[in-house]
């Protein structure tokens, strides 16, 4: 809908070496999400993937500023630069001022992974869509609630005048999602944040959501920060992607460069632990990682990945390896690709 | 969707060397809870109270005295400074003088700090049984001189001792809270055992007679039903007529407690295997079910106390529950419904600190065990 | 929603016929019929005893006449608003006690919103500074309000205001106020006098609807439609109080069904003490002469009261939780 401005040479959001510490009272910070680094343009979509407690759903909170209040974004930089107006920085805001709420919703919104549990059970529908839009728009009840119908009839809820008279309990779970979606976009942000919006779903309405998300995407020319751990998802959805093992940011690219030629031990494991569709005499075994993920108190000093893999070498445990270039926009983090050629190549 | 909290009952670890019973389990999951052991130990020692009350009292609780009425507490000394700047060791108690009220133009005693009584442990006294069993004729403390008034937290309107009467006082209150919760249990255990274990139309008959009597206020109940006591029953007798009172109301919970236990465990597998074994519904419900939920029952069972005491105090507190020859802290309370006697003898609310100190820490004792007999539980 | 109500009203119409024949049952304890305490009470007082008026009585309740056949001439009575007679005051019961419980009505009634204005913003508070020493405070606050016998507070409160103040606090109006009619200044000299028997009697109540609602709250806050609302750009203070606590309120509101009795059973002790004109003293009193009809009428309405109660905040809970009034769940 808004025609794209030429002058790209801004990022819609990028994230800068941003490190998130939980802290409690009776034992060490834990830091849960190290050294990330994003970008976001407008009109594509960024998928962030990761087994679950990898911090990626903390990565996109802390977006919105939505940690709990034992967390705390100890370094690094989230710069949002809204088309035509200035950069903020996200990080710096207080997670109840005033800028930062008129960010959330109005800028940047979310839909979260359960939609029976993220929409207020005593509240209908309609309610909480036109409170999103009365809160940024200065619209009466009426002009809101007619809003509201025609998102909701955006997003394929059939009937949507009764439908937003109805309480989520009354809903399936595809409906709710769909709901969840029309206040998500209720005030055309410039980014969603989608945190594995398809993951309580079945199969079915999984594909009908990716394929509303998408169709919605091209009407309103937003980007979109798609978080998931389902692979197949991924190659639906994404432009670009981002992989993430505990805290670290370790391969980012386009999806088809990462897919095709991942450089990272994780992400080649990850690929290897996904069942390719065969005749059962060709069948192979899946290849799942070994061993498990360790919890971040027991994360080694340098890369994550070490303890589980195959290529670890002296570096490894101690040096946290840099971000290297390895293709056209796609990099990862791993010392094998700066260190020992003759292993890259292995590797390649 | 909301989680369920887990209400499994409690599994023994495999791997434990020696096989813990559940009560020693409980025990030592009990003991995490510091509040809950202080207020065990506090009720404990309320219970050493009531069970050598003659010991510890001073005097008869029904001994009066017409020239000491409301003297103050003397409290007890152990030392003190005497005129000349010297140390004064040892036990004693101050004595007492007149004073006319020059607004009241009444008779006032004031500790007169000058006369010093000496007060001895373990001194001779009267002979009596301990507890009706034991004779005796040692008192804990008493005074050595004759006729020395001995009036630790002052005296009532009949210059009878009040610590002495709140000692007796203790014994009654106490164990009518015991004895009330035993009688709910014995019916609790019967009528909610019955509903749980065979379901059906008696449950249901059972849980909307429980709930009718739950939305029911029960003071006015238990005043209707006290009220109707006749006036010449002996004291044994209406101590008994009120315990049945009050656990007439007071089996409902405990019904309801181990109803839920029943259904809930009825339903678990090992009950299953039993009954696929061949055991008999004696077996099974005495050796697999009982054991399972004794220590739940023994929580609700204390937390079931504190409202069993208070009833009484109430109740005894309004002139309708123990009568007067009988000492309990509602007894006792009666004697300060009067505001203009209580300024001017305020000791007379001690037994009421007694009934909040005892009801607090069997909250706190109770819920230490509840939350130890159902870890899972919240 | 029509349907849920509808059983509601059948179970409560059962429960009231129930109650009446508690109350019936304890009219009959004491041994004796009532006419021969009655005409005992008479001759004691050097009264003539007129037998035909004698006869007219044992002919109106049925007495002599089998148990069922009693209980059933005193509930149709009942049902035509005749309550018996007080033999110790010789005139209708319904003319003794209608203005009694209608005070206490009304101070109990006084003492729900007391229990609700006062744990609301506590109990919020309480949840979301969790930890803090307010919440620390309310805690204890909320275990020694639960220790207190009512009446025990109240004997305490009166004491205090005697020894500080000088006065004597208790009854509902001053002496000037107590038999005029209802006007502007009557009424502030009502609110005078009734706030201490309402705090009294809405301690116990609070301190248990504040444990509830900080345990409610606090698993409310922790749901993700909270972290929704937020992350629409709601302020944090609305973002709590729109969806949690409107959540929180749910359970709550089902407990007023067994605060209630308590509070009832209270207000009558603490009227004792307190030496309001509710119910209260005149039941004691009815209960300590065998005036049993009266006692029996005042032990029936309060229940009654309380069984109305009861059922009107389960018609409450259904009309707030969209989840029971759509029969879902």
């Amino acid at each position: 809908m808004t025609p794209q401005t030429p002058m790209v040479d801004k990022p819609l959001l990028k994230i800068e070496d941003v490190e998130i510490a939980f802290s409690s009272p009776d034992e060490a910070d834990i830091v849960a999400v190290r050294q990330v680094d994003l970008t976001l343009t407008a009109g594509k979509t960024l998928c962030l993937v990761g087994e679950s407690g990898c911090g990626k759903s903390v990565t996109a909170r802390a977006v919105l500023r939505l940690l709990d209040q034992n967390a705390s974004i100890s370094r690094g930089r989230i710069l949002f630069t809204p088309p035509g107006e200035e950069t903020v920085d996200i990080g710096a805001l207080k997670s109840d001022s005033l800028s930062m709420r008129a960010i959330r919703g109005n800028k940047i919104s979310m839909i979260f992974q359960e939609p029976m549990s993220s929409l207020s059970p005593v509240h209908t529908i309609g309610d909480q869509i036109d409170e999103m839009i009365m809160l940024h728009e200065d619209l009466k009840p009426k002009e809101a609630r007619e809003r509201t119908v025609s998102l909701l009839d955006q997003v394929g809820i059939p009937g949507p005048r009764e439908r937003a008279d109805t309480y989520p309990f009354q809903l399936s779970g595809g409906l709710r999602q769909r709901a969840m979606i029309a206040m998500a976009l209720a005030c055309t942000p410039n980014l969603l944040i989608a945190d594995e919006p398809t993951t309580a779903l079945d199969v079915t309405t999984q594909a009908q959501i990716l394929d509303l998300l998408k169709k919605l995407q091209d009407d309103y020319g937003m980007a979109m920060l798609f978080i998931t751990h389902d692979l197949g998802v991924v190659a639906e959805i994404a432009d670009e992607v981002a992989v993430m093992y505990l805290g670290d940011v370790v391969e980012q690219g386009d999806v088809f460069e990462v897919f095709r030629a991942p450089r990272h031990p994780y992400t080649q494991a990850l690929m290897r632990s996904i069942p390719t569709m065969a005749r059962k005499a060709d069948r192979q075994r899946l290849s799942p990682i070994k061993g498990t993920v360790p919890s971040a108190k027991d994360r080694p000093q340098g890369c994550a990945f070490t303890s589980r893999c195959p290529h670890a070498f002296e570096p490894c445990p101690t040096v946290r390896p840099e971000r290297t270039q390895v293709g056209e926009g796609h990099v990862a983090r791993c010392h094998l690709l700066t260190q020992d050629t003759t292993r890259a190549e292995e590797l390649a | 969707m909301a989680v369920d909290s887990l209400d499994t009952p409690v599994k023994l670890a495999p791997a434990r060397p020696v096989r813990e019973s559940q009560v020693a389990l409980m025990w030592r999951r009990f003991k995490r809870h510091r509040l809950a052991l202080v207020s065990l130990w506090i009720v404990a020692a309320f219970y050493l109270v009531a069970l050598l009350a003659e010991f510890l009292a001073p005097a008869d609780p029904g001994a009066y005295s017409a020239r000491y009425t409301y003297a103050p507490p003397q409290g007890l000394h152990f030392f003190a400074r005497n005129e000349d700047g010297s140390w004064h060791f040892g036990p004693f108690v101050n004595g007492y003088k007149t004073e006319i009220d020059p607004v009241a133009l009444r008779r006032t005693f004031v500790i007169d700090e000058t006369v010093r009584h000496p007060v001895a442990f373990f001194v001779e006294s009267e002979p009596y049984r301990l507890a009706g069993i034991i004779p005796m004729s040692v008192k804990l403390f008493g005074v050595t001189e004759p006729r020395t008034p001995l009036y630790v937290l002052g005296a009532d309107r009949l210059g009878r001792d009040l610590l002495s009467r709140l000692i007796h006082g203790t014994r009654i209150s106490l164990s009518i809270g015991l004895a009330g919760v035993t009688l709910s249990l014995f019916f609790g255990i019967v009528i909610g055992g019955f509903a749980g274990y065979y379901g059906g139309w008696f449950d249901s008959a059972v849980m909307r007679v429980v709930e009718f009597i739950r939305s029911m206020p029960t003071i006015p109940l238990w005043l209707g039903l006290a009220a109707a006591m006749p006036r010449d029953w002996s004291a044994l007798q209406t101590y008994f007529a009120i315990t049945i009172i009050l656990s007439l109301i007071g089996w409902t919970e405990l019904a309801r407690v181990v109803r839920g236990r029943f259904l809930s465990l009825r339903t678990e597998d090992f009950v299953t295997a039993a009954q696929l074994d061949g055991a008999s519904t004696w077996r099974i419900v005495t050796r697999h079910m009982v054991p399972n939920f004794t220590s739940h029952i023994i929580a609700a069972a204390t937390l079931a106390v504190p409202g069993m005491i208070l009833a009484e105090t109430a109740l005894s507190f309004l002139g309708l529950g123990l009568q007067a020859p009988i000492v309990s802290w509602g007894t006792l309370l009666q004697d300060a419904q009067n505001i203009r006697t209580l300024a001017t003898a305020p000791w007379l609310l001690a037994p009421g600190l007694c009934v909040i100190v005892v009801i607090l820490c069997f909250n706190f004792f109770g819920d230490g065990l509840r939350d130890a007999a159902d870890p899972h539980g919240r | 929603m029509v349907q849920f109500i509808l059983r509601r009203f059948l179970a409560m119409l059962l429960t009231l016929f129930a109650v009446s024949f508690v109350a019936f049952a304890i009219i009959q304890l004491p041994p004796g019929d009532f006419l021969t305490s009655y005409m005992a009470s008479l001759a004691a007082q050097g009264d003539q005893v007129d037998p035909r008026v004698i006869e007219n009585l044992r002919q109106q309740y049925g007495l002599g006449e089998p148990y069922l056949v009693q209980y059933w001439k005193w509930f149709t009575g009942i049902l035509q608003g005749n309550f018996g007679q007080s033999f110790e005051w010789k005139r209708p019961v319904w003319e003794l006690i209608w203005g009694r419980i209608g005070y206490s009505l009304l101070i109990e009634g006084m003492a729900v919103i007391a229990m609700w204005l006062i744990a609301l913003p506590i109990g919020v508070y309480a949840a979301v500074r969790k930890y803090s020493l307010g919440d620390y405070l309310a805690t204890i606050g909320g275990f020694i309000g639960l220790a207190i016998p009512n009446f025990l507070f109240a004997l305490i409160l009166m004491y205090l205001s005697f020894v500080w103040f000088g006065r004597t606090i208790g009854g509902l109006f001053s002496p000037g106020f107590e038999n005029a009619h209802w006007s502007l200044p009557r009424i502030w000299d009502f609110l005078q006098h009734a706030w201490i028997p309402v705090l009294v009697l809405a301690t116990a109540g609070t301190a248990e609807l504040i444990r509830i609602l900080r345990a409610n709250l606090l698993d409310e806050l922790k749901k993700p439609y909270v972290t929704t609302a937020r992350s629409k750009g709601l302020p944090e203070w609305k973002v709590i109080l729109k969806y949690p606590v409107r959540m929180a309120l749910n359970p709550l509101v089902s407990t007023i069904g067994w605060l209630l009795p308590a509070l009832v059973s209270g207000s009558v002790i603490v009227s004792v003490v307190m030496n309001l004109p509710t119910a209260g003293p005149m039941l004691l009193r009815s209960l300590t002469t065998q005036d049993m009809y009266l006692a029996g009428a005042i032990i029936l309405l309060l229940s009654v009261l309380t069984v109305i109660g009861t059922l009107i905040s389960d018609i409450l809970l259904a009309w707030i939780d969209p989840r029971i009034r759509y029969g879902s769940r």
